[in-house]
């Protein structure tokens, strides 16, 4: 029978907080500080600029295409392969007054003219500059928003200092992944705009099953110090924790893998939020939780549709 | 001992028949179809079809199949690319009074196509096609607005023969400067009478001049600003119209933008310039006193008429005078004039329209009109590091036609040369009027190969990563995971069917949202599980251990699930367009997951070890 035996798993988890509450604070300073003085490699979905995606039928050589580019007029353009050496994306940044949407077709020109023979126009994308700031307005308002509602939500639900744990794991996270695409200077487009927020989702569902478990087994469990309880909540669910995160991260790789290249990153910023979002669960919602000074007597008072259930056998 | 009421298995039943069902039609692809109508008689006859069906055998263009509802005829085609050849063909054989339309019908059985089970439809990320965002420059509407106050109070001024010194437009009001008081409160109550409600009015004096201004009040600028965004919604549907797209979408975003998407169009330049440019008509006097070539030759135009040109190059003179804008059409349309036979457009003006022209008409009844189509592309350069707006105008004269009687709200235009003449001006009546300026602020392109790609590649990884899970699940919790991999199929039918019923489009994100809401879903089956295994654990008979398996792990599934439910919902009233499309999804998919998770699981489990009193392990 197949099995990962963590019934009887004691992991002194909690104990731990001061070290992993040390190091999600250094890693968060650390994504802060890139944030701030490397930023973020935005698409030109927030940018504004035009975005080009050719195809050949043979394998390219991007000096090439670049030289090509250039005698047309274009020497801001920045010229890489897009998954595989056939296809090519070419970037070209906005210039001040210029929202002209005929440049496509004069890049298209370009390369029909000469160079590579058989090229394809695969897609194109141009936005104009203040779509591309009102685009990260909205998707920074989205994100706000979305943490005050979540931040209400548990509180209602369980207590405010369970509700400050969950929504600064969301913070971490979600800061966390970020940094890492500033690192790495990934791009951040669109799709991982919508990645980061289904991240939000994920994380937060985690947290909540943590957060689930040691409510209950405050209830139940009246004479084992928080810290005890707490701790046993969390290796009580932890071959649930690690089944999740591993069938969806195997789900998302096979995104990544697969998808193409168009939704790469999307697939990335999951498997980036997916892996901290667990980790967090543990490490910061519930630790955070514990150093606010959380006890069984915090959620007595509240009348649950679940106690009743646990009356039953 | 764990057993669902028969209400409940009933639900389940019925939930999976019609998720089902709903889901079956995304199985049949669309076919690429042609549609050949008959503007005239509005029925393509027997002769034309036999007609249709020879030339495109001649050409070896085959088709798939022939439908013929009584007026239109549709013609199923195996690919785009024959779709594309037979609408090429048919366009320059057919006679005039065909037109010729692309679109994309659904191959879906009559019986589901009864009960309303249509597939999704698929984004033009997935399918391939131009996608413009466009925005309608405001500013202009009040001066356009204010424009045309101007030239009315000049004429109905100088119709009523009051004397005034200048009419000038200043921003979005219009200033009118008279010699003397009298004259200047005379135009007043004219003009209140006649603009009732649109302008205020307000005078004062400056030196020896009286002045009179008028200013649209904010309620009518809001309501023409209105207008003008709903009147370039409705002439970029005409164009797209003549464009002949499969489904195309134009929707108003926000208070000034409107989105355009246009499936299956590779043209992109084409689409531009036709999408991008400002058209409106003016009608005009023709000047008949002068002789047109000779101030064409010489370039001296007499002072009160202005030269255009028409069509074929021919010079015309018309009279400064405008005798009414394009702003007041309300509609037009094509057919035969009653009296001659001949090709006619036929126009409807709305009730200021309809006034002014029947005054100028009946006092010029037997001299020859003039219609100048106006066409004004605005577009963004760098000049000198600044940027400028810089705006091409072309007039030319597409018709010249006696005024045969005083002209109301509805008159006609005769003396084309054909019907397609006609045809082409009732659709440039109609679509031609942009009421303000627009510029393209996004633009996204998809070419067919790469929608192509995106779904072969989205619908791999999807049904990878999903057997991956089920295999996954079945290894590990047997004849439990085997459960759960029916209510994970399950699950993914449901949202398929649901996306159908809403009609909601696909697009990649979506498919990603799917694959999400998979991978997800399993978490509830997980934290079931899992519990069950623990109540067994503690010693718990297995019948209990289900029991209190599923009970205990209800607030939090139903806890985890409402939260990311939060998420969702803002995703989507944030978001836009693919964005939008992944919350739809994920949504449906949390919803759904509950349901299959929660109830379907339990309703096999009750079936399969519910009466078994004697239970010794379970499965698991």
């Amino acid at each position: 029978m197949m099995k990962l035996n963590f019934a009887n798993a004691n992991i002194d988890f909690l104990g731990q907080r001061r070290i992993a509450l040390s190091v999600s604070a250094v890693l968060l300073v650390a994504s802060i500080l890139l944030l701030v003085f490397r930023g973020l490699n935005f698409g030109i979905d927030f940018t504004g600029g035009t975005l080009i995606e050719v195809g050949y039928p043979e394998p390219v050589e991007l000096e090439e295409i670049r030289d090509q580019l250039e005698m047309g007029g274009f020497d801001r353009a920045t010229v890489q392969n897009f998954g595989t050496s056939r296809d090519v994306l070419i970037r070209l940044a906005p210039r001040e007054g210029e929202e002209s949407a005929e440049l496509s077709e004069e890049v298209l020109q370009v390369l029909r003219s000469g160079g590579p023979e058989g090229v394809d126009l695969r897609r194109v994308e141009f936005v104009g500059p203040q779509v591309g700031d009102e685009l990260r307005e909205q998707g920074g308002l989205a994100m706000l928003y979305a943490l005050f509602g979540i931040l209400i939500y548990v509180a209602l639900r369980f207590e405010w200092r369970f509700s400050l744990g969950s929504v600064a794991a969301l913070v971490h996270d979600v800061t966390i992944t970020l940094g890492i695409f500033s690192l790495f200077w990934l791009e951040f487009d669109l799709s991982v705009l919508a990645a980061i927020l289904a991240v939000i989702g994920y994380s937060l569902n985690d947290t909540i099953v943590v957060y689930d478990r040691i409510r209950e087994n405050f209830r139940r469990l009246r004479k084992d110090a928080v810290e005890k309880v707490m701790n046993k909540s969390v290796n009580q669910i932890l071959s649930r924790t690690i089944i999740t995160s591993f069938t969806t991260l195997l789900v998302l790789f096979c995104l990544f893998l697969l998808g193409g290249a168009v939704i790469q990153n999307f697939a990335l910023a999951l498997i980036i939020g997916v892996l901290v979002g667990t980790y967090s669960s543990i490490y910061v919602a519930a630790a955070l939780a514990l150093v606010l000074g959380v006890d069984r007597t915090v959620m007595l008072p509240v009348k649950k549709e679940g106690e009743e259930l646990e009356e039953q056998p | 001992m764990n057993a669902y009421p028969s209400w409940k298995y009933l639900l389940i039943v019925v939930v999976i028949l019609v998720g089902l069902v709903y889901s079956l039609p995304n199985l049949f692809p669309e076919d690429p179809v042609v549609q050949i109508a008959h503007s005239v008689t509005d029925e393509v006859d027997e002769d034309t079809r036999m007609q249709i069906r020879a030339i495109l055998e001649g050409r070896g263009v085959d088709i798939k199949a022939e439908e013929f509802d009584g007026s239109q005829m549709m013609l199923r085609f195996d690919s785009t690319d024959d779709q594309m050849r037979a609408a090429d063909i048919l366009r320059t054989a057919l006679p005039d009074q065909h037109s010729v339309g692309l679109n994309l019908a659904p191959a879906t059985p009559n019986w589901l196509r009864a009960i309303n089970a249509r597939p999704m439809s698929l984004g033009l990320d997935l399918r391939g096609g131009v996608h413009f965002l466009m925005e309608v420059d405001m500013d202009a509407v009040g001066d356009n607005v204010a424009e045309r106050y101007t030239s009315e109070f000049r004429t109905v001024l100088r119709d009523e023969r009051i004397r005034y010194l200048a009419v000038e437009r200043d921003g979005s009001s219009v200033e009118v400067r008279f010699e003397d008081q009298a004259s200047r409160d005379e135009a007043r109550d004219l003009l209140r009478r006649e603009y009732r409600g649109d302008l205020d009015f307000s005078t004062r004096q400056s030196g020896d001049t009286h002045i009179l201004t008028a200013n649209i009040s904010s309620d009518q600028l809001d309501a023409q600003r209105r207008l003008a965004l709903q009147q370039n919604i409705t002439t970029l549907r005409n164009r797209v119209d003549e464009l002949g797209v499969a489904e195309p979408v134009i929707q108003q975003q926000g208070e000034n933008r409107i989105v355009v998407q246009l499936p299956g169009v590779q043209d992109t330049a084409r689409a531009k310039e036709i999408l991008g440019a400002t058209a409106t008509l003016e009608f005009r006097l023709v000047d008949e006193a002068n002789d047109p070539f000779e101030a064409e030759r010489t370039g001296r135009v007499p002072a009160n008429s202005r030269l255009y040109y028409e069509r074929d190059g021919n010079p015309v003179l018309l009279q400064r005078r405008v005798m009414l804008t394009g702003d007041f059409i309300n509609d037009a349309s094509s057919g035969i004039a009653q009296d001659t036979g001949g090709a006619a457009v036929f126009i409807n003006l709305d009730g200021q329209g309809a006034r002014i022209f029947s005054r100028v008409t009946g006092e010029n009844i037997g001299r020859l009109m003039g219609v100048v189509f106006i066409e004004t592309t605005t577009e963004t350069v760098e000049e000198d590091g600044e940027m400028v707006r810089q705006t091409t105008r072309s007039e030319e004269v597409i018709n010249v036609a006696r005024i045969q009687d005083q002209l109301g709200r509805r008159f006609q235009i005769t003396g084309l040369d054909s019907t397609r003449e006609a045809r082409n001006l009732a659709l440039l009546l109609r679509a031609g009027a942009l009421a303000a300026p627009m510029s393209i602020v996004e633009e996204r392109t998809v070419g067919p190969s790469l929608g192509q790609d995106n779904i072969e590649r989205g619908f791999n990884s999807v049904i990878i990563g999903f057997a991956l899970v089920l295999v996954f699940m079945a290894l590990y919790y047997r004849a439990f995971g085997l459960v759960a991999n029916v209510a994970l199929t399950l699950n993914l039918v449901l949202i398929v069917a649901i996306l159908s019923m809403l009609q909601a489009t696909l697009t990649l994100p979506g498919i990603a949202g799917i694959v999400l809401t998979v991978g997800m879903a399993v978490d509830a089956n997980v934290l079931i599980f899992e519990r069950i295994r623990e109540e067994i654990r503690n010693g718990n008979s297995p019948q209990a251990s289900i029991q209190a398996g599923y009970a205990r792990a209800l607030s939090t599934i139903a806890d985890a699930n409402i939260t990311t439910l939060i998420a969702a919902v803002v995703l989507f009233m944030f978001g836009t367009g693919p964005i939008k499309g992944f919350a739809i999804t994920l949504s449906i998919g949390i919803l759904v997951s509950m349901f299959t998770a929660l109830m379907v699981t339990r309703a096999i489990i009750n079936l399969t070890y519910g009466r078994q009193r004697r239970l010794k392990t379970l499965s698991i």
